[in-house]
């Protein structure tokens, strides 16, 4: 497993996971700051994720839907807070209307991604995550979950042999 | 890994209390149900009054019980409160279990595309 450590915080509503992957930090800013290569694990297997406007400058909005196994297509959003590429990535994850204004309704995620290097060729990503309330954590769960979310394990062998095919 | 239904009414109260940092802290400390309101309002800059005002709060939100412990009334935190925020935290975990393995095989595919 990648993911090295995880801490939840029942009271304040906080998740962090700590990951390391065998890559610079370039390479794993790169999965964040490429859309193709961003749709390619946003989403849950069942959900895939298209991003149709993609910008990490701060300031900026980025756009995105899923799409479900009914065909349902709920959008979501980005406001970049702070960017330093490739060390550091804060956004706020709302829920977006037909119109991609955001959905005042749903309380937004504060994210928090911190990437550096630990040897060479080998990063740690930190990914924190600070949920406005219960209430909320359920309707964003709503958006974008399957069951067995975890079984991803065929999508990640289908990857891996489509890149194998498509390499040049 | 399905959400499991919540009383409207119960995520209200739940949210409203934990909206507060000392209603959080009571709950930390009162996790050890040793000590009394009083003894609770020790530890804050505030009047009894307004420490046993967060407590009631909390112990309409389900989040804490008062129990007797010997002569004493003790402020006890209600594990089943926080359990709903615990599960809703385990689906995110998934959630982004799921994202980082995702994201580890594309690296490692790019590298076999490398070589």
């Amino acid at each position: 497993m990648t993911v090295t450590a995880v801490r939840k915080d029942p009271v304040n509503l906080t998740l962090t996971l700590t990951a390391e992957f065998d890559a610079t930090p370039e390479r794993v800013w790169e999965l964040w700051s490429d859309p193709r290569q961003l749709e390619r694990w946003w989403g849950p297997p069942m959900y895939p994720a298209t991003f149709t406007r993609h910008d990490l400058a701060v300031g900026s909005r980025v756009n995105y839907y899923m799409t479900g196994p009914e065909g349902d297509q709920p959008r979501g959003y980005w406001d970049i807070l702070e960017a330093e590429p490739p060390r550091r990535l804060a956004f706020r994850d709302g829920i977006a209307n037909e119109d991609w204004s955001a959905n005042a309704d749903f309380p937004r995620i504060d994210d928090v991604v911190t990437i550096e290097a630990i040897g060479p060729g080998r990063t740690r990503m930190e990914f924190q995550a600070h949920y406005p309330s219960t209430a909320a954590m359920e309707q964003y769960l709503a958006m974008g979950m399957e069951p067995g979310l975890t079984e991803a394990v065929g999508q990640i062998d289908a990857i891996l042999a489509e890149d194998a095919v498509g390499a040049r | 890994m399905q959400v499991m239904p919540l009383q409207p009414a119960t995520i209200d109260r739940v949210l409203g209390a934990l909206a507060d940092q000392t209603r959080r802290d009571i709950l930390r400390r009162a996790m050890a149900g040793q000590e009394g309101v009083a003894e609770l309002a020790s530890h804050y800059a505030m009047s009894f009054a307004a420490v046993q005002k967060h407590v009631a709060i909390l112990e309409g939100a389900g989040l804490v019980s008062k129990e007797r412990s010997g002569r004493r009334k003790v402020v006890r935190t209600e594990m089943e409160g926080l359990r709903v925020a615990q599960r809703l935290l385990d689906q995110y975990e998934a959630l982004w279990r799921g994202r980082i393995d995702r994201m580890t095989s594309l690296i490692e595919a790019t590298k076999e595309t490398d070589a």
